[in-house]
């Protein structure tokens, strides 16, 4: 059995555990802070932020009833209509501001529900072992294999005009296989390290030591598991309205390709129809994944994009940084070595 | 050897349950379908696909579930899936065959070519880390968050229309004939086009990161600082030690992760019309065609089982562990 680290630091004096209590907070804080200091992370947060509240704000500041006609019938951007009108008449605007709330609501409890799932069938299996362990794994391998977009089609296709609720409870039971796969992985490796030995030696219930031992350390990859799902959702929401099998009454931004599509906007040159809700999906996607990033980043720091590679030392020669490598630099302009002891360019 | 027994009798399973999903979503559902379906069809049909269509929905609630079972499996077991209501009177069988060479085209092929491509792509992007490559990355990520079928509508808004060299709908020239001849081939490939760059596009973003970040993990590992105090060449370190062994688990995602990506790109079907199985699911649905939804939701299952099946054999040739015992 080997030491890890974090044990190791836990019997010097004046760190880990033993540290004075004062320096506690100020250490917790900074952990905290550090997740936000990675720029994407950050970038990424904003933006959903952003999204966050046209959800709830978006149908009160929306211009016009995204239902209402009018006369302007397929007019380009422009003061009245910032992006546009449909055929019928309808802002463009107004519809992807009253969209959101459906996409951000389905994306939530179906990230929700499946991360739920995921954690219940992967932390089960990873624990537990043997014969659960073996059945739980086999669902969800069958559940990785099927392809998840047709069967939700076909699940969805079966109810006659779905509603979000219902669209989001389809896609949370179907998108769960991956995570609950990654949390296995780290549960079995988890299981056997000494502080989960040790509580349970001390006769914690299994429940206590998965809920206090175990999940407490897979939060990082059930939060990335979560981002992953709500991407998931928000695309197969999408997709179902754009293909006309969820409600094509209620508004979100597949319903709007959905008329689009339907309406040949593009052999109409209406390009203000399609592009706005495209952007939309695709800018929601990336904040997610840039958040997804970030966990990565924080999670396995050899990731991290460091900052120059190329250093330039002050005799002019330059230094490729990498991994397992460390430069040594001579101090001057390298006096051809008497005795030889000196490595040129640094290599161990 | 057993590791490829192990695996089919996987998908085997995988197949059963797919085909027994199959089985239950309809008689799960309250309110009958297929039933008005073939009400509003009445005198059209012949009494032979009737039977066949209240197997396959189970319409016959005399039956107890497990005989209705029991009859569903032989009657899938020999080919019939039932009648297509959107092409009436075609049995579905024949329709998913009209349809299935052109996704196997469009998609197999695609899905191969990114993943070789952005695999490669990945390769040098995770060995010069820190260079000018990771200020793409961002873009890429831009890229895959795009849904297949809107990067679809703007290909075909940007680079179709009158007198432009790409089609914008169909598989080929209408009036030909399918057939392997001068004509027809270079119609197809023109109409390809556009849809295969859609789906190479979109998809190949991923496959680049998964291998930069294996590439990194991997770069660091001892074995790759012993080859290069070996002296080797630097050419021969990356190819040779890092991808080689980075590539292993970039391979085994492929396999994973084909039923999404098999999903995602028959959608770009649907935006170009492209007569494949997407395409075809897409008039389905709007038809509410449920016989031949729920023949494509089997076949492209059975599909995407197969190609794991060839990517495990990929695996077993790449990773010589496997291959002991």
């Amino acid at each position: 059995m080997t030491i890890s680290p974090s044990s190791l630091d836990q019997v010097i004096p004046g760190q880990g555990a033993m540290a004075p209590p004062s320096a506690a907070p100020t250490r917790a804080k900074r952990r905290r802070l550090r997740y936000l200091a990675n720029a994407k992370a950050t970038t990424g947060l904003v933006v959903l932020a952003g999204y966050g509240l046209l959800a709830v704000i978006g149908p009160w500041v929306a211009p016009y009833d995204p239902d209402a006609r009018s006369g302007d019938v397929l007019q380009p951007p422009s003061g009245r209509h910032w992006f546009g009108t449909t055929h019928l008449g309808q802002d463009i605007l107004s519809q992807i501001l009253v969209g959101a709330r459906s996409v951000m609501v389905v994306g939530l409890i179906a990230g929700v529900l499946a991360t739920l799932l995921s954690i219940l069938v992967g932390v089960t299996a990873g624990y537990l072992g043997g014969a659960a362990d073996e059945g739980l794994s086999a669902v969800s391998n069958v559940f990785l294999v099927i392809p998840a977009l047709p069967l939700i089609i076909i699940v969805t296709s079966v109810v006659e005009q779905a509603s979000d609720l219902l669209v989001a409870l389809i896609i949370g039971c179907t998108a769960w296989a991956w995570g609950a796969r990654v949390l296995r992985a780290q549960t079995l490796s988890l299981r056997r390290r000494d502080y989960v030995e040790a509580a349970r030696a001390t006769g914690e219930r299994t429940w206590r030591v998965i809920g206090f031992e175990i999940l407490p350390n897979l939060t990082a990859i059930i939060a990335s598991g979560f981002v992953g799902t709500v991407i998931f959702a928000v695309m197969s929401e999408i997709t179902l309205a754009f293909i006309g099998i969820s409600s094509v009454s209620s508004w979100n931004w597949g319903t709007i390709l959905f008329w689009a599509q339907g309406q040949q906007a593009l052999a109409q040159g209406a390009w203000w129809w399609f592009v706005p809700a495209g952007l939309a999906i695709a800018l929601l996607g990336t904040a997610l994944a840039l958040v997804n990033f970030g966990i990565d980043e924080f999670v396995s720091p050899r990731l991290r994009t460091g900052g120059r590679s190329r250093i330039r030392t002050a005799d002019g020669r330059t230094v490729r940084m990498r991994v397992g490598f460390t430069p040594v630099l001579a101090e001057t302009a390298v006096p051809a070595p008497r005795d030889g002891a000196t490595g040129e360019d640094g290599r161990p | 050897m057993r590791f490829l027994l192990q695996r089919t009798a996987f998908y085997l399973f995988t197949a059963w349950a797919a085909i027994t999903l199959n089985f239950l979503i309809p008689r799960l559902v309250p309110g009958d379908p297929v039933q008005s379906l073939i009400s509003r069809n009445q005198g059209r049909i012949s009494a032979d696909a009737i039977a066949s269509l209240r197997v396959l929905f189970g319409l016959d609630r005399d039956q107890n579930m497990w005989e209705q079972y029991v009859d569903y499996w032989r009657q899938i077991l020999h080919g019939d899936l039932g009648l297509s209501f959107t092409f009436f009177p075609t049995p579905v069988s024949t329709v998913i065959g009209d349809s299935l060479p052109w996704t196997v085209g469009l998609v197999g092929v695609t899905t191969v070519v990114s993943f070789l491509l952005g695999t490669a792509l990945g390769v040098g992007a995770g060995w010069r880390r820190g260079s000018w490559v990771d200020a793409l990355l961002p873009a890429t990520t831009f890229l895959s968050s795009i849904p297949y079928f809107w990067l679809g509508l703007v290909a075909i808004a940007v680079f179709t229309g009158p007198g432009s060299f790409f089609p914008s709908s169909g598989g080929y020239e209408p009036g030909l004939v399918p057939a392997f001849d001068q004509y027809f081939v270079p119609s197809a490939v023109r109409h390809s086009v556009l849809p295969a760059a859609t789906i190479l596009v979109s998809s190949m973003s991923g496959w680049i990161l998964s291998m930069r970040n294996m590439m990194v993990t991997v770069s660091s590992e001892d074995y790759i600082t012993v080859a290069h105090a070996k002296g080797l060449s630097e050419r021969r370190v990356a190819l040779g030690y890092a991808a080689r062994n980075a590539l292993l688990p970039n391979v085994s995602g492929f396999a994973l992760s084909l039923g999404f990506i098999v999903g995602g790109t028959l959608l770009v079907e649907i935006v170009f019309s492209y007569p494949g199985l997407g395409y075809q699911l897409f008039q389905a649905v709007g038809y509410k065609d449920y016989p031949l939804m729920q023949g494509i939701f089997l076949i492209i299952t059975v599909s995407v089982l197969v190609a794991n099946l060839l990517a495990d054999v990929a695996y077993l040739l790449l990773d010589p562990r496997t291959r002991k015992s």
